[in-house]
């Protein structure tokens, strides 16, 4: 990877022209009222065609992702982004469109979210969603105001409180307060699930719900989901479903099925489209019948009367309006392509495939690095550091930590797994490789990972002077979080 | 090992409380700022602002994670350590030498609860 770190400014050279609107030849007003029209020319770089090509290309090569290497995130699905999503969200009756047209000229578009909504409600066994929220977190954060609503609907107005799982997602309780209700933590039991007996004395008249997500953060599928379910619903709560690990799922169990009430998908983890670099994301919320009337607007409606697609803006017991509009659009057309592409077969296979891969990696590793849990896994597993950390060999007696080995990683041309998440760990390893690639590429991944780990044992400060092949080494996080420089003239 | 001082009281979240009369001086633990990592910030409660305990009354952050703090006691915050505004890495430099806050007691029966060194070190350990 090389190295370049310049901003277009600085190649600016007074004078220099890559492209020259042609002078207004008629003379005419162009109706900006002079108040508005600017004094002074805009201060853009001044640059050529070939430099702004060059400026791009250059950074564009300083990127890592799915389209040039393994990505195992744990948690957060790294899946390949089929390129068919792109050239259908290309398509120039879908980019053309403005968000404030009239509903009967974008028929096709609406078209797009009701059959998303029966899809997604069919894949889930949930009976309607929102397309709104533009995150995953977004989504959660609707999906606790339409609990919410659904309690204040009712005049159930005490149940303010949510059961978050010490092994939840940090999002999950940030969205909970920033919902305006309080969190209760349950904990786990040793094999990682979720501690019922632990839950029984937290459930009363205050609790709107718990928030838990299946397969959990360490990859294990929650076995005791459907006396959860009975529990909560009989305390008058509601099952929350985060849908981050909704990929080992797809096509095989439906969290509708286990008794949830209202979840979300993450349309960028589960659905191929592009995650990661700040977005865009789609988190669409489902829920259960009894809820759908609490759903945020705007809704998309079907008007069997004029045979059209209609935008739905009234509905007087809805949480509200999350977003703009309806959520990013581009975004659920590239997952309906996904759906559309692989079929109500092939979805099947992606769950199954996921888990595989995941369960080859965690046994093919287990004598180098510790594994906590050993149960069969889902889609995900976490490891708790090295087995043998060099520490004994060591001058200074430091060992490799979880955090040097994620840096030895980039110096074989991989993204880093997850570390030091999820919490219940203190040396986690979290690694989810999905099941895209190949099983040349997952046993390149392992060898790199076997190597490591014998670097490790014998030479524990190769790791942490890692990484020694990228265009930065490890930047000095504290003092960036201490003094943050905020400012291009601070820095340069 | 993690530094644990004789005299001192300790909560199972990693505080230390040095009793002063009816004052609570508080801080956290060599234990927790080992755990922590490198401290990026302190969040601490105004003075004449009200703690209960087992409650919440603050946060570390550190590069690695942030933490809530949690009051071993009840009672009034009479002061808070300012220093440690501009320089939360005194925390990392000496748990013990730097408190958070002083809290006025409203209940010492609390203090009955927490652990002394010799039951602070077999949590740690």
């Amino acid at each position: 990877m090389k190295y370049y770190d310049k901003l277009i400014f600085e190649l600016s050279k007074e004078g220099r022209r890559g492209y020259t609107l042609r002078r207004n030849e008629f003379g005419t007003s162009l109706g900006i009222p002079a108040s508005l029209s600017r004094s002074k020319a805009p201060e853009l770089p001044q640059v050529s065609e070939p430099d702004v090509v060059r400026h791009y290309t250059n950074l564009s090569q300083m990127n890592f992702g799915v389209d040039t290497g393994f990505y195992p995130l744990g948690s957060c699905t790294m899946k390949y982004n089929p390129k068919i999503n792109e050239e259908i969200a290309a398509m120039p009756g879908f980019t053309g469109i403005h968000p404030l047209q009239p509903a009967k000229t974008i028929q096709g578009v609406l078209e797009v979210y009701a059959e998303m909504e029966k899809i997604l409600a069919a894949v889930t066994g949930m009976s309607n969603f929102t397309f709104a929220p533009c995150a995953g977190a977004h989504g959660e954060l609707t999906g606790l105001m339409v609990m919410r609503q659904y309690h204040m609907s009712r005049g159930d107005v005490k149940r303010t409180k949510v059961i978050v799982p010490d092994s939840a997602h940090g999002t999950n309780p940030a969205s909970a307060a920033v919902c305006g209700l309080s969190i209760v933590e349950v904990k786990s039991k040793a094999n990682g699930l979720v501690d019922v007996e632990d839950l029984k004395p937290l459930l009363n008249d205050e609790i709107a719900g718990i928030m838990m997500t299946n397969p959990n953060t360490l990859g294990l599928f929650e076995k005791d989901i459907k006396e959860i379910a009975s529990l909560v619903h009989g305390c008058g709560g509601l099952l929350y479903y985060d849908g981050a690990n909704m990929n080992p799922l797809l096509g095989k169990v439906r969290p509708g099925d286990m008794g949830f009430d209202i979840m979300h998908l993450n349309l960028h983890k589960t659905f191929s489209t592009p995650h990661g670099g700040g977005g865009p994301g789609s988190g669409p919320v489902g829920v259960a019948a009894h809820l759908a009337d609490c759903l945020p607007v705007p809704k998309v409606a079907y008007c069997e009367k004029c045979g059209r697609y209609t935008i739905k803006r009234d509905v007087e017991s809805s949480a509200g309006q999350v977003s703009g509009f309806m959520g990013n659009f581009s975004v659920i057309l590239r997952a309906f392509t996904y759906l559309l592409a692989l079929g109500k077969q092939n979805i099947r296979l992606a769950g199954p495939y996921a888990t595989l891969s995941a369960n080859y990696i965690k046994e093919s590793l287990k004598d180098f690095y510790k594994l906590p849990i050993p149960s069969i896994c889902k889609h995900e597993f976490v490891f708790d550091g090295l087995i043998d950390d060099g520490s004994a060999v060591a001058e200074d007696g430091h060992g490799a930590t979880t955090l040097d080995v994620a840096k030895r990683i980039l110096d074989y041309g991989f993204h880093a797994p997850t570390i030091y998440f999820p919490l219940l760990f203190h040396q986690t390893i979290m690694i989810e490789p999905t099941e895209t690639e190949s099983k040349e590429t997952i046993d390149a991944f392992i060898g790199v990972m076997k190597k490591i780990a014998e670097e490790a044992a014998s030479d524990p400060a190769l790791l942490r002077g890692a990484p020694h092949c990228t265009p930065i080494r490890r930047p000095d996080e504290t003092t960036a979080a201490r003094q943050p420089i905020l400012k291009y003239k601070d820095c340069r | 090992m993690s530094k644990i001082i004789e005299g001192l009281l300790y909560s199972e979240s990693h505080e230390w409380v040095k009793v002063e009369g009816d004052i609570a001086v508080i801080g956290v633990s060599d234990f927790a700022q080992k755990e922590m990592g490198d401290i990026t910030y302190v969040d601490m409660p105004d003075v004449d602002d009200e703690v209960t305990a087992e409650e919440d009354f603050g946060a570390l952050e550190s590069v690695k994670a942030s933490s809530d703090l949690i009051s071993p006691v009840s009672g009034v915050v009479v002061e808070k350590n300012e220093e440690l505004e501009d320089q939360p890495e005194l925390i990392n430099q000496d748990a013990y030498a730097n408190w958070i806050i002083k809290v006025k007691m409203s209940d010492v029966s609390e203090l009955e609860k927490l652990l002394d060194a010799k039951g602070y070190a077999a949590i740690t350990e």
